[in-house]
């Protein structure tokens, strides 16, 4: 079935670039001075609560609070080297403060106020744009740090533009080598030495990601263009969590047990197209499939529209569809003597409805002298879970541009 | 093992003829601020970063979004 539909796609794809009309933009190349510039600074901060009755933590009953303030702050420096080449410089940081009542309940006999960390994710990237063959090329750093889990992350990608520029080949490969402190529900921490019982800590356990992702690229008319995403990603480790609970049908309690070794095949593709002077519909279909027994349909549709020159409101639905992996069953109903189980919902089968609106300003406001406010961006949605997990979330985007 | 074989160099082939027949087009000038516009990027948005990361921990699918897949636990 997917073999099916990745070679329709392919052939569908190709189809609509043989159609597709060729621009050629002007092909006079001026390399300016050297130079180094100001591109972008961006500023996300958002806001997101949910609840539920599914908690997996509690064996797949109960509460699901949470809350989560995020905020990302981005830079992009470039320097042009005045002989074609063009050298981007950038970096991020990302810090979130959650609270969850469910991380509350690991031990069940210490009472406390909802639990709560911190987790900061810094990122610092490079690339190198060569201007007369439209190849990028550069690569990528990360971390993340929260109280029971750490990762560490590289990347590399190339980007190869063609000469109308028309149509551009992305690869990303990247790699997350995640290191687990590993911490047990207090049902579990009887054996444990005694230095070990009050935080339930058992070691160390390693989890590491290998992703590859490839892009096409292609503008098939003045109004419209497309991508296609093929993505491989590949996970060893602990990849259960150690402080799950699943009950099983003979009614023992034990913890979350799932294989080591996790293949997913996401495949996407994004149609965007300028419906007369004023809509756009921007639109993202993925299909998702993975070696535990999980199928996926993701469909999602924006339609901004240009209120004046200087805003713009953009309502947005997504739905998505999964079925259960293969070893999800509900409370007490996991088999006694499985080898995987677990009663995550978050794996379980559903269909998941986001929906919301955007407003968009742009003022190219010219702050100093030094740089523009480009873009403001307030979004807000409303996430429902057919098992009944319900979710808000408010976001803002302030932009700065260099000129 | 015949019938793949074939349908294969069907295949390739069909690709390489569409490869050159595209490459035969009309080349011209045209405006490109349709395509530039900031709401016709192909890709995530910015102010969707917090949207996909909330629904990679929500959703047992991921990837095919240009985005990372990892990085973080979202255990809870």
């Amino acid at each position: 079935m997917l073999k099916l539909s990745l070679h329709t796609l392919f052939i569908l794809f190709l189809s609509l670039q043989m159609f597709s009309q060729s621009f050629k933009l002007d092909s006079t190349q001026t390399y300016g001075k050297r130079s180094l510039k100001f591109e972008e600074a961006n500023i996300v901060s958002s806001y997101y609560q949910q609840d539920g009755n599914h908690s997996a933590i509690t064996g797949g009953i109960g509460t699901e609070k949470l809350t989560d303030v995020a905020n990302v702050i981005d830079f992009k420096l470039s320097y042009n080297n005045g002989k074609g080449k063009k050298y981007y410089f950038g970096g991020d940081i990302g810090i979130d403060y959650y609270t969850s009542a469910s991380s509350d309940k690991i031990d069940t006999q210490v009472s406390s106020a909802s639990s709560s960390d911190v987790r900061v994710y810094p990122s610092l990237n490079y690339s190198v744009e060569n201007e007369k063959t439209g190849f990028v090329k550069g690569g990528t750093l990360a971390f993340s740090n929260e109280y029971d889990y750490f990762s560490v992350g590289g990347g590399y990608h190339i980007t190869k533009t063609s000469r109308n520029k028309n149509t551009e080949f992305g690869a990303r490969a990247n790699i997350f080598l995640d290191t687990y402190r590993q911490i047990v529900a207090s049902e579990f921490r009887a054996n444990l030495p005694s230095r070990q019982q009050r935080k339930g800590e058992i070691g160390n356990a390693p989890r590491n990601t290998f992703d590859l992702s490839m892009t096409l690229s292609q503008i098939i008319s003045k109004k419209f263009q497309m991508a296609l995403t093929f993505d491989l990603s590949y996970q060893n480790g602990l990849l259960s969590t150690p402080f799950h609970r699943v009950y099983m049908n003979d009614g023992s309690l034990l913890r979350e047990n799932l294989p080591d070794k996790r293949f997913k095949i996401p495949v996407g593709v994004r149609a965007n197209y300028f419906l007369g002077e004023k809509m756009i519909i921007r639109s993202f279909y993925r299909y998702y499939m993975d070696d535990w027994g999980m199928k996926a349909h993701t469909f999602q549709m924006e339609l901004p529209y240009k209120i004046s020159s200087f805003y713009s409101i953009t309502p947005f639905y997504r739905f998505h569809t999964q079925t259960a992996i293969d070893y999800f069953a509900p409370k007490e109903k996991n088999v006694a003597g499985s080898t995987y189980y677990s009663s995550d919902f978050d794996l379980s089968g559903f269909d998941s409805h986001f929906y919301g609106l955007g407003v968009r300003y742009t003022p190219f406001k010219i702050i100093a002298g030094l740089f523009a406010v480009s873009q403001l961006e307030l979004r807000g949605g409303l996430y429902n879970r057919t098992d009944g997990l319900n979710a808000a979330m408010v976001s803002l985007h302030v932009q700065c541009k260099g000129f | 093992m015949r019938i793949s074989k074939m349908h294969f160099k069907n295949t390739t082939f069909f690709v390489l003829l569409l490869f050159v027949l595209s490459s035969c087009s009309s080349s011209r000038s045209i405006d490109q601020v349709y395509i530039n516009d900031g709401e016709m990027i192909l890709s995530v948005r910015k102010i969707e970063k917090s949207e996909v990361s909330f629904q990679l921990y929500r959703e047992g699918a991921s990837g095919a979004t240009g985005g990372k897949s990892s990085g973080g636990c979202g255990c809870n």
